[in-house]
């Protein structure tokens, strides 16, 4: 008797979210089978990748390749336009991070202007990550999502401490996506998701990121979040955690020493903008099989391998 | 058929003698009932009991076994598609690419590189666990050549070989190793069979697609050789990712037996050339079902990454990860450096001295035995508490060890900071900061 494989296709499917406007904008989302499971059934819409920029330009940034890669650039927004030339990238993430009132304390009022300039110089759509100041984050979400009002951008992210204010703000007065950020738990990643919808943001405005981790990092608790937030999604038809599933790599992978400690350190390790890349597109390939549906990247070589290995799969 | 535990327990002698391994037969007879436990480990079954019983009760996925002393290894035995269900059971290994197309010196340089890269993470040694030899159809000389060089590096083999005549004159110099041969298919599989059963090891076999690859294993099977692995690798990434897939959902979801046995995926073969993306297959292989991994080159940038990444995934989610207690010297610490002290909660451990790492301060991290807890939930749970750090520092014999008399402790558990000085006398205890992260600023600031 031959053998026919069983199909796995569900009933319930992963939210299509759309971001950015125009020509150049994505659809994420909108599955009914697991990650790059297309034996089951077509998978209309591929994973995709957003290019993180820093706000402080190539300040701490350790990579020769990404120097390299944004040579002559003069400004922020010069690296946000090349970014768009980046073999794969399809989205362009704007990181705040001077803004921590920690740290730089960069004025929301300057974050809002380079906001705009980025805006208007780019064709991509726009993801915006905050500080991971509660409070300013809040603020500057606010502002910003005002300011790009008709960008339809993505803000990264609402929290449990300020859903109201962000949701609020960015999900309905300026109608752009809201970002709900939990930290690796499926039961907070629901409530997170219940509690934008009791605000009233419609659950089409809403993705999520439900926590971020490097390969080797507790990676582990990540990988199990994600596995369990498809099979509720699918599975279970849990609409409450149909959101398609975006997460920041880049501001975890090279925080790690495997990505960050210098050559002389440890030569037998080898280049470190090798270390970098393969920790990079190790992990973005790990989130991408558990089902996120856009990935947060930094160095050129990773995003053009991810980029492959995307469409490798598809 | 799924018989459940209670049935199997009618059929147990009932007398708790423990010799299965089991504190009693009832469990014994849940574990067996859950696939974990083969029922033969349970010595006084009658043969009538066994018979009824062993076809229905045998785990779905087999375990392999391959290798042999210091390079045996386990494959296989999996119970659920994703380790929250469960538990992950064997994790994958990595085997890397030799040629008999290559002349001595590429093979000598090659496998020089291979055992470059042999370090330990979290008590696990990480290395590339076996050699995969490619027959380029240039005769058993030079193959067998190969085989011999291969068998001097100290790893297991496998022996990618589909003519049975090369293979077998390559098992005659190898078998004792307990390689693998792969390269059974549709057109060779009677001479593959007889080669491989004749030299006692695991056989490979592959197919065009999914059903081709089953009525192999059903051919093979049904010769009585169920000593085998599935090479799932296919034309391109796409059709190996669905094999791959296909053969563990339809193994361990829709319980199909003929299906239960590990697999092999060979990423230099279908991603050749292309070292990162063949990390990035490997990560996704990690995830989804590859057992023996095939790789150009392990280098130490993918070592790093696809190692950590391989830790994480086969760590069991009811056992936490845990390194070693012991005092940890950073950035060149010495005995008059400062004591930073935390648990050995792996994730902490890996938070805690990767900032101080970055911070360059010369600090000695002493890692207490607190069962694997993280920092919070071991003091709650009187794991981490000013006793057990004595009992910590009287066995690590610190005072001896260490002149410095500083010892910095996580802000999360700053009450403790009374009961520990009373404990320690003469050391100033510290409060550090609340998370990991602020540790570089903190330290920094301590030290200047």
């Amino acid at each position: 008797m031959a053998f026919t494989p069983k199909k796995q296709a569900f009933n319930a499917k992963i939210n299509a979210v759309t971001l950015g406007t125009g020509d150049r904008s994505i659809v994420i989302g909108g599955e009914n089978v697991l990650p790059f499971y297309t034996f089951d059934a077509p998978i209309d819409n591929k994973p995709r990748i957003a290019v993180e920029i820093s706000d402080k330009g190539l300040e701490g940034c350790v990579s020769e390749g990404i120097k390299a890669f944004y040579a002559g650039c003069d400004s922020v927004v010069d690296m946000a336009v090349k970014a768009q030339s980046m073999e794969g990238a399809s989205a362009i993430c704007l990181h705040f991070e001077s803004a921590d009132p920690n740290g730089e304390n960069k004025s929301v009022e300057d974050c809002v202007a380079l906001a705009k300039a980025v805006a208007d110089a780019v064709e991509m759509p726009i993801l915006v990550m905050g500080c991971k100041n509660i409070e300013k984050d809040a603020q500057i979400f606010n502002a910003v999502s005002d300011a790009l009002q008709g960008k339809n951008i993505l803000v990264l992210s609402a929290r449990e401490e300020n859903y109201k204010n962000v949701g609020a703000s960015a999900g309905l007065a300026y109608n752009q996506k809201v970002g709900a950020e939990s930290a690796v738990d499926i039961n907070l990643a629901k409530q997170l998701n219940v509690l934008l919808s009791q605000l009233g943001v419609p659950d089409a405005s809403v993705c999520m990121n439900v926590g971020s981790s490097a390969a080797g990092y507790g990676f582990e608790y990540l990988s199990s979040t994600l596995d369990r937030v498809k099979a509720a999604a699918l599975a279970q038809s849990d609409k409450q955690l149909q959101m398609p599933i975006v997460t920041p790599v880049s501001p975890e992978t090279w925080g790690v020493k495997e990505s960050m400690s210098p050559e002389e350190e440890s030569p037998e390790w080898g280049p470190l903008d090798e270390r970098g890349i393969e920790m990079e597109v190790c992990t973005a390939s790990a989130c991408l099989v558990g089902g996120s549906n856009l990935v947060i990247m930094r160095h050129p070589a990773a995003v053009a391998t991810i980029s492959k290995f995307i469409d490798s799969l598809m | 058929m799924a018989l459940k535990g209670l049935d199997i327990f009618k059929l147990t002698p009932k007398k708790n003698c423990k010799e299965c391994g089991s504190p009693t037969c009832m469990a014994f007879a849940m574990k067996v009932a859950q696939g974990s436990v083969s029922i033969d480990k349970c010595p006084h079954m009658s043969a009538e009991a066994l018979a009824t019983l062993s076809e229905s009760t045998a785990p779905l996925m087999k375990t392999i076994t391959v290798g042999a002393g210091a390079n045996e290894h386990k494959l296989g035995g999996e119970t659920v598609l994703f380790r929250h269900e469960k538990t992950l059971v064997n994790r994958n290994l990595y085997a890397v690419t030799l040629c008999s197309c290559m002349d001595d010196a590429e093979v000598d340089q090659k496998i020089a590189e291979i055992r470059k890269v042999d370090y330990e993470r979290i008590g696990e040694r990480e290395y590339v666990e076996f050699l995969f030899l490619n027959y380029a159809g240039n005769g058993a000389d030079k193959y067998v050549a190969l085989v011999n060089k291969a068998m001097a590096a100290d790893r297991a083999l496998v022996l990618n070989c589909a003519d049975a005549e090369v293979a077998k004159a390559a098992l005659d110099v190898c078998k004792a190793g307990k390689p693998i041969l792969n390269g059974a298919n549709k057109d060779n599989l009677d001479a593959m069979n007889a080669v491989a059963t004749a030299a006692g090891v695991t056989l490979g076999v592959t197919g065009a697609n999914v059903s081709e690859i089953y009525d192999n294993i059903k051919a093979l099977e049904g010769k009585g050789n169920k000593n085998l692995i599935v090479d799932c690798t296919g034309k391109d990434a796409k059709e190996t990712f669905a094999n791959a897939v296909l053969v563990r959902r339809g193994n361990l979801k829709d319980q199909d037996r003929t299906l239960g046995y590990p697999s092999i995926v060979n990423l230099a073969k279908i991603a050749e050339g292309d070292l990162h993306m063949q990390t990035a297959l490997a990560a996704a292989f990690t995830l989804r079902y590859g057992s023996i991994i095939v790789m150009e080159n392990m280098t130490y940038a993918e070592a790093l990454a696809l190692y950590g990444l391989r830790q994480n995934i086969f760590t069991d989610p009811q056992k936490p990860m845990k390194v070693e207690p012991g005092i940890y010297a950073l950035n060149g610490a010495d005995e008059n450096s400062v004591c930073s002290l935390t648990v050995d909660f792996a994730l902490t451990y890996f938070l805690v001295s990767g900032e101080y790492e970055r911070s360059k301060c010369p600090v000695n991290l002493l890692i207490t035995d607190a069962s694997g807890m993280s920092v919070l939930t071991a003091w709650a749970a009187g794991k981490f508490s000013a006793g057990t750090i004595k009992k910590f520092f009287d066995e690590a014999d610190i005072e001896n060890k260490i002149k410095s008399r500083t010892l910095i402790i996580p802000g999360k558990v700053a009450v403790m900071k009374g009961e520990i000085e009373a404990k320690l006398p003469g050391w100033n205890v510290v409060v550090g900061p609340m998370e990991a992260v602020q540790l570089v600023k903190f330290i920094k600031d301590f030290s200047a």
